[in-house]
């Protein structure tokens, strides 16, 4: 019984800490821009299809596949963000951020059927060989799913370098504490929502490509886990880094877990009874402090 | 060709139902509700599942409206002290949650297959006239219920609202309960999305979780922005436009040659969600503008225009 408990547990740490990519994306977004992108799910999908097409078609080596996974949904996501937010963006008015959550559920919806029109709605997989899976304790774990948990932890650990040591690191974590009183300090918010949507979009996309080299990829991967992602992101409090992180891997453990006495098709409904729940108990989010409130 | 339009009409006289529902919530009162399509299906299900057992049909009509605005209000509170955003995940939420209900509980919504042979009213009495009767019926309805909101929304109840949206703060130092009034809204417009919904299922006696999807969502904003986002009238032309897309584009797409038949799909959606996209950059305030936005009556207006509630800019 107890290495039953333990085996789930382990599961959901290595889905949370593939989660927690895309959760650290959409928090980075809405920690510097001000507003939910729905849009990460299909650039999610976006970089798993890179990963797909770099690794299955070209034949690239695993680093290059991440790095191209990285890099298109990175940069598909400035283009989108230029073409389909900024605009929204300049009517600044009181209903701005809920505007752009709109167009973003609309730019989701638009991303997810141009990739459907290119790729058709079909199931692609990676053609990875078999693996024995690995046994540690009575526990067993796939040697892909390790991979995933290291290349993540790598991930990880990049962007906490990034955020602590760099001059736009800091920059970003300072307009995401207080957009005013950076700008007070001469950093000009705008400059860097192009980083911010260049990483957060590339950090879905990693996350995307990772989730579908264990399973699959088609054009709805990314909306299919939306839910999830926003719970890890919502318990983290929306604006805290950390908090996605730490959420992300909250979410993964109680949605496995759950399973035992839930069929497992009902994870996205676990992830939206966690929302109800954290809303209900600490609406600000487990680790972050009052960002969230309206102001 | 005459059922076809029929059909068509009515179905259009169903989304400009969930159009007001989202000019209520949305246009007039400033909240987002993202999973409009949720409180749409379990308008649907409640409905047909209530008749299955022997209700009749008006009881299940009132109960879908019913339980939608409750669970509607009971969003709105659980998210008073934060940003808008975290009502518009938690509704998304919702409609998503929903969905995989009534995909997995097989005992009570029949999964994937659905629930087919759903009553309809007067069905056999009526006969081939059936699909006239329906057809007034639904529009009968969104004429009633338009009359009705426009009534609501002229009054001082509508004015508050209108404050609540522009500022809330103001409107709350002005005496207005801000929570009250919010709830209300989303409730009116919960309630609206569930009546909707109870009409869709006995219309087409067939409902299954694949009638409810996020995408249904997108059409319904689209209608309400394309007509101006706060206008009652502007819902109902909005409907008719995205109708009218979604049925020409079926046909324009036949005259493309060499595509499947999930592209054509795909890009028919695609045409939609960039359509939104555009509009709600160009022209926000949609075709119908923002004439009903003043705070006094004409006559007030008239004689002090300063004191009207500024319109937001754009």
């Amino acid at each position: 019984m107890f290495t039953e408990i333990a085996q789930y547990v382990l599961n959901g740490l290595v889905l949370g800490a593939l989660i927690a990519l895309p959760a650290l994306g959409l928090t980075l977004i809405f920690s510097v821009q001000g507003f939910v992108n729905f849009s990460v799910a299909a650039q999610m999908t976006v970089g798993a299809y890179a990963a797909w097409y770099a690794g299955a078609h070209l034949g690239w080596s695993p680093v290059l596949m991440l790095v191209f996974a990285f890099a298109v949904p990175g940069m598909l996501g400035i283009a989108a963000d230029r073409l389909a937010l900024a605009p929204v963006r300049r009517q600044s008015g009181a209903h701005t951020a809920l505007m752009l959550a709109v167009v973003s559920i609309a730019l989701n919806l638009a991303i997810e059927n141009a990739l459907r029109f290119l790729f058709g709605s079909d199931l692609n997989s990676f053609d990875l060989p078999i693996e024995r899976n690995v046994r540690v304790w009575g526990l067993s774990v796939g040697p892909q799913q390790l991979r995933n948990l290291i290349t993540a932890l790598v991930i990880a650990i990049a962007l906490a370098a990034f955020f602590s040591l760099t001059r736009w690191g800091k920059a970003m974590r300072a307009v995401a504490d207080n957009t005013d009183l950076a700008r007070l300090k001469g950093i000009e918010p705008r400059n860097l929502s192009n980083l911010a949507t260049f990483i957060g979009m590339g950090l879905a996309g990693i996350g995307g490509s990772l989730l579908a080299i264990d399973t699959s990829v088609d054009p709805s991967t990314g909306s299919r886990l939306i839910l999830v992602i926003f719970a890890a992101s919502v318990l983290g409090g929306l604006t805290s880094l950390y908090g996605a992180v730490l959420g992300a891997l909250i979410i993964g453990v109680a949605g496995e877990v759950a399973m035992i006495a839930m069929p497992p098709v009902y994870q996205s409904l676990t992830a939206f009874l966690a929302i109800l729940f954290i809303l209900l108990v600490k609406p600000t989010g487990l680790f972050a402090g009052a960002a969230g409130v309206r102001k | 060709m005459t059922s076809y339009l029929l059909f068509i009409g009515t179905i259009t006289a169903i989304y400009a139902l969930l159009s007001l529902g989202l000019v209520v919530s949305w246009g007039q009162a400033g909240m987002v509700n993202l999973g409009l399509v949720g409180f749409f299906g379990l308008g649907a299900y409640c409905s047909a599942l209530l008749t299955k057992l022997g209700a009749p049909i008006g009881l299940g009509w009132v109960a879908g409206a019913a339980l939608s605005a409750v669970i509607g209000v009971g969003f709105c509170l659980l998210t008073r002290t934060l940003r808008g955003d975290y009502l518009a995940i938690v509704t998304l939420g919702f409609g998503e949650g929903l969905r995989l209900v009534e995909l997995n509980e097989r005992w009570l919504t029949g999964g994937s297959d659905g629930i087919s042979g759903i009553r309809a009213p007067f069905k056999d009495a009526l006969g081939e006239l059936y699909p006239w009767f329906y057809f007034a019926l639904a529009w009968t309805l969104v004429a009633l219920v338009a009359w009705m909101l426009a009534r609501v929304l002229g009054s001082p109840f509508g004015r508050a609202l209108r404050a609540v949206r522009d500022d809330e703060k103001v409107a709350a130092v002005a005496g207005k309960n801000v929570l009250r009034l919010k709830c209300q809204a989303f409730g009116i417009g919960a309630a609206l999305f569930g009546l909707a919904g109870g009409l869709y299922a006995h219309f087409t006696s067939y409902i299954s979780p694949d009638n409810f999807v996020v995408q249904l969502t997108i059409y319904i904003f689209l209608a309400v922005t394309a007509g101006g986002y706060s206008r009652l009238i502007g819902a109902v032309f909005g409907s008719l436009a995205v109708m009218t897309i979604l049925e020409s584009s079926r046909f324009a797409a036949e005259f493309i040659p060499g595509l499947s038949a999930v592209q054509i799909a795909s890009l028919r959606e695609f045409a939609i969600a960039v359509a939104l996209i555009v509009i709600m950059q160009l022209r926000p305030q949609g075709v119908f503008g923002l004439r009903n936005e003043r705070a006094g009556s004409a006559r007030a207006d008239a004689a002090a225009p300063a004191a009207a509630i500024p319109a937001p800019s754009k």
